[in-house]
């Protein structure tokens, strides 16, 4: 069978969960698409118009695979704002305005993504965004809690909303229309269901989606009370207003505003926007992707700004991919991009068949599902994960909150963006580590000779100004491949890149490879958290080592578990044992830490720091090693490979021993010491094929002892175990 | 390509009395001694009796007796005058002490170190780490780019190396981004730029070993000689990789004539002058 029809029969195959997860999605976008529109002063019919375009041509030239486009809930507050500055207080026309204003921010994205700007989100701070998203959750709750109580008219700032609350609730008691009493209790019951659907185990109730309940509850009322013969008691404006004939109805945008400043400077923060949400979104759900796969982010951002353009000519608001429908499609099932394509059908279908089941939905019972999503995106609990991360972190956030929230996202992602490049300058104390690197390449990466392991070290600096060097070059390697990433030249480590990467290593090990961060060890930080900026400062002193343990120090102490050794992370300056290796002769010891021990055999395995070199020509080298002490006295000896520190040892009066009968081993080992002939009888011909099937180490004896060293470098977590699981087995063979 | 015998006949180092005189005299006396060697000492600026005394007190303390050393006194523009005698001498290496990393204070010694690596007709060889007592050369770093002075910067390299007694060589190939002409979207183009690495690096491996293979075996016999490929911004990478493997020496083509441009816009040979992660030889052919 050829790949392709082989490709074709698995694509058929998939096809009916990915119809099924379509489906469930759908029930998900339907009443998401009319809220989301009519928060942000569109109507309703306009996020299914979104969602259905989005979802149609997305899926056909997108290039990611389990994502959901359409209308996102990080748009609300810039296309509300749009909608109302545009129209100089007209709505209508601000949202036809606002549609030109859409259409030629898909033009931008299809250029973006021609450009391959697929990296743009990554040079925003991690808790910059985390503080926009807030205020955009704060910004979305602080209107639709007064639409879920019955009252659809109110306006004005963010702030002033909030102030309202107490107010809104009053009014409550206060009120004696019945309608905006109904309107209320269906809000209130429909928040509830939102709250409590997560916590009812019931495999039946947990069929439909939370929203669709909620929709399906009200819209059966509504019939429940027509059977009934009751009045429905909430007029046309407390329901979801709904053209005639959806297809005939479309509107159209209004190109006059194209070059006033107004126009411009909203197509820039739609743009920004829209692209930020997506390409958030992609990065998280290819890290729920069942198969594995790495999107497209460029394409993906050319489908979506073609998606957005063709949605604003039709009335419709941004396409972008958003993060909660493209989780659920992965959970049910959904395998490729048709699933985006028949959650766009079934859209379709809804609103063509069910119309007039749709004017029946109270826009209470959307306010409630709005004032959910607002809370999920502002919940304190983001606060708290920010300020675990460090002190600065909350300052970050909460400048980008209330900068955003006084004024808006542009301003509020600008000041955010500002305070944590002071922080960091002030954080390292130095304005300079910043200013005269920024521009310079700061990244090298290439394939060690041995093992084909790949080795990036980064210098100067890492922050969300400089990490697109550092994530290109990640991007470049496959996602199975062992990575060692290097921060001992780097002076200054940031938390969007320390996220960042963490990222990568999930992904990287989810698919075989592995990632493992070396060099960090001696960088301060300030928390225990593992994102927690670290930094070197010159002439400050760490104190709490053991509390702000690093990934890898939490693993070494794992691997002592393991190996059930003892795990030491502190500085200790009692070197002398080391110094009669003639490794060490030239070599100046200055201490060692995280020391891994046991008793037993009193073996020890640590990074020990030396200096090379006096004065203006030392050099300070971090190496991991492995001493053993030996049970025997042997002769004094080492085995080197490339002979590259033979010179040294033929300065302590060594030379070259050849064994017999090993032709192999003598081409591929340098062996030497001073007895030739002691030395030639223990390596036995066991030792010698222990030696010659594992891989090499320059292991160096001083008779009581073995020195072991794999590289000249601090060595990963993975190496380290395999250098302790061969000096065990090497002592065993001693013995 | 036949070496000379004889690479660098004559050097030149400019000196002035700083508090290190002592140990760049030391240092380079040590490097002519290597090299077999003339020396010339200049100093731009006024020559007094007591200077020379000093100059003198220092010269009969170096390890290396017997070595043909000239002590010049000149006064005038640095940059213009040492730029002259190189082409009057005759020189064929010209030795600066530069600072490793420049900053504003150190930009004025900085830059003429620059500037002169830039101008002058020779090869050049800037020392970051002087020191007292001979520090034995260990490991040599030469790159290995697809130009026409490679051959030549890679004999000299291996030349130097044994003049050194430099036990190692690792020629890095810099490979340009733009080489590999695909840029990694997903899976697929990932997969595709993998095999277009892996050929390009054959193929520049392949091109080192033609021209190491016609260096003559005496200089290669005491030599452990590495490849290396790194794929990353030319003239930055190699830089790094001498630092991160603690090269002792790092042995460049000669730069093509730079303009304002080059150093408002960074490339190749500035990152290294900028940042000097070891001692640079920059040969001229």
């Amino acid at each position: 069978m050829t790949p392709k029809a082989n490709k074709t029969k698995a694509f058929v195959e998939a096809l009916p969960k990915n119809i099924f997860s379509g489906f469930v999605v759908s029930l998900i976008a339907l009443p998401l698409g009319l809220g989301l529109a009519m928060a942000s002063e569109a109507p309703p019919i306009s996020g299914v118009i979104a969602a259905i375009v989005g979802g149609l041509v997305v899926s056909f030239l997108g290039g990611s695979n389990v994502t959901i486009t359409g209308p996102g809930n990080g748009m609300v507050i810039v296309l509300l704002t749009a909608i109302s500055t545009l129209g100089d207080g007209n709505m209508y026309q601000g949202y036809l305005i606002t549609l030109a204003a859409i259409v030629v921010s898909g033009l931008v994205m299809i250029l973006l993504g021609f450009l391959k700007m697929g990296k743009l989100a990554d040079f925003f701070p991690a808790s910059a965004i985390e503080g926009m998203l807030a205020a955009i959750g704060i910004g979305i709750l602080s209107k639709q809690f007064h639409i879920m109580l019955g009252n659809n008219t109110i306006n004005g700032s963010v702030i002033s909303l909030l102030k309202q609350f107490p107010a809104a609730i009053q009014n409550l008691w206060i009120t004696d229309a019945t309608s905006v009493l109904v309107a209320a209790a269906i809000g209130i019951l429909s928040l509830l269901i939102m709250v409590f659907y997560s916590k009812i185990r019931n495999g039946f109730f947990q069929l439909i989606p939370a929203p669709m309940w909620i929709i399906f509850l009200v819209v059966g009322l509504s019939y429940l009370l027509t059977a009934f013969n009751i009045e429905y008691p909430l007029p046309s404006d407390f329901l979801v207003n709904i053209p005639e004939d959806v297809t005939t109805n479309l509107t159209f945008p209004n190109f006059s505003k194209i070059f006033q400043f107004n126009f411009i400077i909203a197509v820039f923060s739609i743009t920004l926007i829209a692209s930020i949400e997506s390409l958030l979104s992609i990065k998280a759900v290819d890290k729920l992707d069942p198969l594995n796969r790495r999107s497209n982010v460029n394409k993906d951002l050319k489908a979506l700004g073609l998606a957005t353009v063709v949605s604003g000519m039709l009335g419709g608001i941004n396409v972008v991919t958003v993060i909660a429908r493209s989780s659920v499609n992965v959970n049910n099932g959904a395998t490729n991009r048709s699933a985006n394509f028949f959650q766009a059908f079934f859209l379709a279908a809804f609103v063509l068949l069910f119309q007039e089941q749709l004017r029946k939905i109270p826009l209470a019972a959307l306010a409630a599902i709005l004032v959910y999503t607002g809370y999920k995106l502002a919940t304190p609990k983001t606060l708290q994960k920010v300020a675990r991360i460090g002190k600065e972190q909350i300052v970050i956030f909460l400048t980008t909150l209330l900068t955003t929230l006084f004024t808006n996202l542009i301003t509020g992602i600008s000041a955010g963006i500002l305070i944590t490049f002071i922080i960091h300058i002030i954080l390292s104390k130095s304005f300079s580590l910043f200013f005269s690197h920024i521009a310079k390449p700061n990244i090298l990466m290439f394939k060690e000779p041995d093992g084909g392991n790949f080795y990036i070290s980064v210098k100067y600096f890492c922050s969300f100004l400089n990490f697109y060097k550092l994530k290109n070059k990640l991007d470049e390697i496959a996602e199975d491949k062992d990575v060692v990433l290097d921060f001992s030249m780097c002076n200054f480590v940031d938390h969007t890149a320390l996220e960042s990467i963490e990222s990568y290593v999930d992904t990287f090990q989810k698919r075989g490879g592995s990632i493992e961060l070396i060099g960090l060890d001696k960088h301060g930080a300030d928390t225990e958290h593992p994102f927690a900026i670290r930094k070197i400062l010159p002439f400050a002193k760490r104190s709490h080592v053991e509390e702000t343990l690093t990934k890898r120090q939490l693993q070494l102490k794992n691997i002592a578990l393991d190996f059930k050794w003892e795990y030491i992370p502190e500085k200790n300056k009692k070197t002398a044992f080391l110094s009669d290796f003639v490794f060490f002769k030239s070599r100046e010891i200055r201490y060692f830490y995280n020391q891994l021990k046991t008793i037993k055999t009193n073996g020890q395995l640590m990074d020990v720091e030396f200096t090379e070199g006096a004065f203006i020509a030392r050099e300070v080298i971090k190496t991991t090693l492995l001493y053993l002490p030996l049970p025997r006295n042997v002769p004094v000896f080492t085995l080197d490979k490339e002979g590259l520190i033979k010179y040294i040892y033929h300065l302590a009066g060594f030379k070259d021993i050849a064994i017999k009968n090993h032709p192999d081993f003598n081409r591929r080992f340098y062996l030497s010491g001073e007895k030739s002939k002691a030395i030639q009888e223990l390596f036995t011909d066991e030792l010698i094929l222990f030696l010659e099937s594992n891989p090499y180490y320059h292991i160096e004896c001083n008779g009581a002892a073995l020195l072991i060293i794999k590289k000249e470098r601090l060595l990963s977590v993975q190496e380290v175990k395999a250098m302790l699981y061969f000096g065990k087995q090497l002592h065993q063979i001693l013995q | 390509m036949a070496l000379k015998n004889r690479l660098f006949k004559t050097i030149l180092f400019g000196f002035a009395f700083s508090p290190k005189l002592n140990i760049n005299i030391l240092e380079t006396t040590r490097i002519a001694h290597f090299f077999n060697a003339k020396l010339i000492l200049l100093h731009v600026g006024s020559k007094t009796p007591e200077k020379e005394s000093k100059v003198k007190l220092i010269l009969s303390e170096i390890e290396h007796k017997g070595l043909e050393i000239d002590v010049q006194w000149k006064e005038g523009k640095p940059i213009e005058l040492i730029e002259r005698a190189c082409k009057t001498f005759a020189i064929d290496l010209l030795i600066i002490g530069a600072l490793q990393k420049e900053n504003v204070y150190q930009f004025y010694v900085g830059s003429i170190a620059r500037k002169l690596t830039r101008t002058v007709c020779c090869s050049v060889l800037l020392l970051i780490k002087p020191s007292e007592e001979r520090v034995p050369c260990k490991s040599v770093v030469v790159n290995g780019l697809d130009a026409p002075d490679t051959p030549f910067t890679i004999n000299a390299a291996f030349y130097i190396a044994n003049a050194l007694g430099a036990p190692q060589i690792t020629i890095v190939e810099e490979i340009r981004q733009k080489d590999i002409q695909v840029s990694v979207q997903d899976d697929k183009s990932l997969k595709k730029a993998n095999i277009v690495k892996e050929r390009l690096k054959h193929r520049e491996e392949h091109r080192v070993r033609k021209i190491v293979k016609e260096i003559p075996n005496d200089f290669k016999k005491k030599i452990t000689i590495k490849n290396q490929s790194i794929f990353g911004k030319s003239g930055y990478s190699i830089g790094h990789y001498a630092e991160v493997v603690r090269a002792d020496l790092l042995v460049m083509n000669a730069p093509a004539k730079s303009t304002i441009l080059d150093r408002i816009f960074p490339h190749d040979i500035e990152y290294i002058l900028s940042d000097l992660p070891t001692d640079l030889f920059i040969i001229r052919n």
